[in-house]
């Protein structure tokens, strides 16, 4: 069976995807933006990627890169307003899931792609056992009774490695360790075998060894269910462990991506370079930090030209410039620059050092 | 759960007592001879006033009158009126016409003042939401005294839709007045609700069962209305206690026979043993109705424990 996107557009019903076709994920272009009081907040400025099955993208960024509204936007759980999508596609296994309606986008949502939160004990109800909440999965996409739904929910408790569940499927959230709760968070989102997970900071409320636990089971999980990860941190650590790719995010936009081993040892943009650099060595212990210098853009005033220029160290305009390069002036295209690495910046030859 | 409600009803007895011996000293302290008003215009013979005096206890000191009336109360005994008349007799006589206006009142209360709080909290800024706002601060800043006269006169007199005043046709002849007494506290519920429910349309959990692919009524009632009722809960079981200490001003205008019109005309007529029975009924039911309210709460949220 082929996949071609006339044949779905008019018949949304039957899912006709072919794993072998493409990626699973498909994000062209997407534009998100917060209108309020103030302004216009352009959090998300094009940006595009793709998933394939099995794949671990990582998207790196500082706080209000636009990594995780771009996730929000994909899952459909903007609050909008403010937010609004003005551009772009996201297509899910072929299917432009911004032009389904509300109900289809509702049923992607789960057994399609599914997310796990930052503070786990934020993103459970508090009110809910763990074991009604993990078995709503089941109960809301697949009409599964109360009581098999329960018994689902401890299996997915074993499966996630959550001491004896079968006692504690009826224990609330404030009730578990953090680490136990994310994993609680870990088997509602894995329920429905989805094709696809988003884990936004996963680890980050966690302390260290139980972030590299948590990690390790996310990794074992993919291996077996071979869904697609997105993982949106701003860990190095974590992206150099365990992901393929990585997308390095700068002011709601993508600049550079490429695979992990050759973004972290050779980068191609300024900025990429910057956060390496500002990595603490222990062989430089007891000297000093090595930052990013100035603040992170405002999104309702993004600079001129390429976007990362106030901090930029080979930043260049005018008469500097080459020709249709004038890094003030000139926005730089996400380009191919070597094979298999995409930068956005107009000297990144001259970063990469080819 | 267990010993923790038995702990709070023995807490009671303290309270009730020191409650109904306050309320026993402000009857006492109160101006004026009950026996001289009792007898009216026509004088009395100084021997029956001096009987009466007796049989009432009215020479004994302060301390021992209500010494007397606990021992009476051991026995379920609240002691008679002027009349000779045993104030059991008056509260069971006219506690179940209050108990129905507050029903009404509550039912009004819970089912328009959650509806509209609801709907005005999941469309923040819509117009329904700036109607509830407008209305319920126009509800809240009228007086229950110009709120009952006015509805009278208007549904009562110049429609006919309810009866003007009085109990008698039924449940029907609590409507209006259940929904004067009502008003306020409907405008304070669906006010709680809203902002309740606006607060946690933005919590991390509600975001969650989103993105698990719930239903949007699943979203709403299950995850945001539900967490959103505590606060509530807390304002209708309290205010259950409160209404059923009767509302004297609602039940002179509607003249509906209950406990509230009663005490008023006990104070009126320094009936002490009436006032002092019901008013401390009036109390215990307040506390009774606040220890449910905890209760209720172990209930709604599950990080409260007690024990």
């Amino acid at each position: 069976m082929s996949t071609s996107s006339g044949s779905i557009s008019s018949s949304p019903a039957p899912v006709t995807y072919d794993p072998a076709s493409g990626p699973v994920l498909e994000v062209d272009d997407l534009h998100v933006e917060f209108r309020v009081r103030s302004g216009v907040v352009h959090a998300v400025n094009g940006i595009s990627y793709t998933v394939d099955q099995g794949e671990t993208l990582a998207i790196l960024g500082e706080s209000g890169s636009g990594k995780s509204v771009s996730a929000q936007a994909i899952m459909g759980i903007l609050d909008s307003p403010p937010a609004v999508i003005t551009g772009g596609g996201i297509r899910f296994q072929g299917r432009d899931i911004l032009k389904l309606n509300a109900e289809d986008q509702r049923q992607i949502r789960g057994p399609g792609i599914s997310m796990i939160f930052q503070d786990a004990l934020s993103a459970l109800n508090p009110v809910y056992s763990v074991g009604f909440q993990i078995g709503e999965m089941f109960r809301a996409h697949r009409g599964t009774s109360r009581k098999e739904a329960k018994q689902h929910a401890v299996e997915l408790m074993d499966r996630v490695r959550i001491p004896a569940a079968a006692r504690r499927v009826n224990d609330f959230p404030h009730q578990f360790s953090g680490g136990m709760r994310q994993r609680v968070m870990i088997a509602m989102a894995l329920a429905l075998d989805p094709r696809i997970l988003i884990a936004d900071e996963p680890t980050t409320a966690l302390d260290v060894t139980v972030q590299a636990q948590v990690m390790d089971l996310l990794k074992d999980l993919q291996r077996d269910t071979g869904m697609g990860l997105i993982l949106i941190t701003h860990d190095l650590g974590v992206v150099n462990e365990v992901a393929d790719r990585v997308a390095v995010m700068y002011a709601g936009k993508i600049v550079e991506t490429g695979t992990v081993d050759d973004v972290f040892t050779r980068p191609g943009h300024p900025y990429t370079l910057g956060l390496m650099n500002s990595i603490p060595l222990v062989e430089a212990k007891g000297g000093r930090l090595n930052p990013i210098v100035g603040q992170p853009p405002n999104l309702s005033r993004i600079p001129s030209g390429c976007s990362f220029h106030p901090r930029c160290p080979r930043a260049r305009t005018g008469a500097a410039a080459a020709p249709g390069r004038d890094c003030v002036g000139d926005v730089p295209p996400l380009r191919l620059v070597v094979p298999g690495r995409e930068a956005a910046c107009h000297y990144s030859e001259e970063v990469l050092g080819v | 759960m267990g010993r923790f409600v038995v702990r709070r009803l023995l807490l009671t007895i303290p309270v009730l007592l020191g409650a109904s011996f306050l309320i026993f000293a402000m009857v006492y302290a109160l101006p004026g001879d009950p026996v001289r008003a009792l007898a009216g215009d026509r004088p009395l013979a100084p021997a029956v006033v001096a009987q009466l005096r007796e049989d009432f206890n009215l020479n004994d000191p302060l301390i021992v009158q209500y010494a007397k009336y606990l021992g009476g109360l051991a026995h379920f005994d609240l002691g008679v009126d002027f009349s000779n008349r045993p104030v059991l007799d008056t509260i069971s006589q006219r506690l179940p016409v209050t108990i129905k206006l507050t029903v009404v009142a509550v039912l009004f209360e819970t089912i328009i003042g959650l509806a509209a709080g609801v709907l005005a909290g999941i469309r923040r800024n819509s117009f329904f939401d700036n109607l509830v706002l407008v209305s319920t601060t126009l509800i809240i800043s009228i007086p229950i005294l110009v709120l009952g006269f006015v509805s009278q006169y208007v549904f009562g007199l110049k429609f006919g839709w309810f009866p003007i005043a009085g109990i008698n046709d039924g449940w029907y002849s609590y409507l209006l007045p259940g929904l004067v007494l009502a008003s306020s506290s409907l405008a304070y519920v669906a006010r709680l609700t809203r902002t309740s429910i606006a607060e946690n349309m933005r919590a991390d959990y509600v975001r969650t069962a989103r993105a698990k692919g719930l239903p949007n009524r699943t979203v709403i009632l299950r995850h945001t209305l539900r967490n959103s009722l505590i606060p509530v809960v807390t304002f209708i079981g309290a205010d259950v206690g409160a209404l059923l200490g009767g509302a004297i001003v609602t039940e002179a205008v509607f003249n509906i026979p209950g406990i509230g019109r009663a005490v008023f005309e006990a104070v009126g007529q320094q009936e002490g043993a009436v006032v002092v029975g019901i008013v401390t009924l009036m109390v215990f039911f307040f506390i009774f109705f606040n220890l449910i309210v905890d209760v209720l709460y172990a209930v709604l949220d599950p990080r409260i424990r007690y024990d």
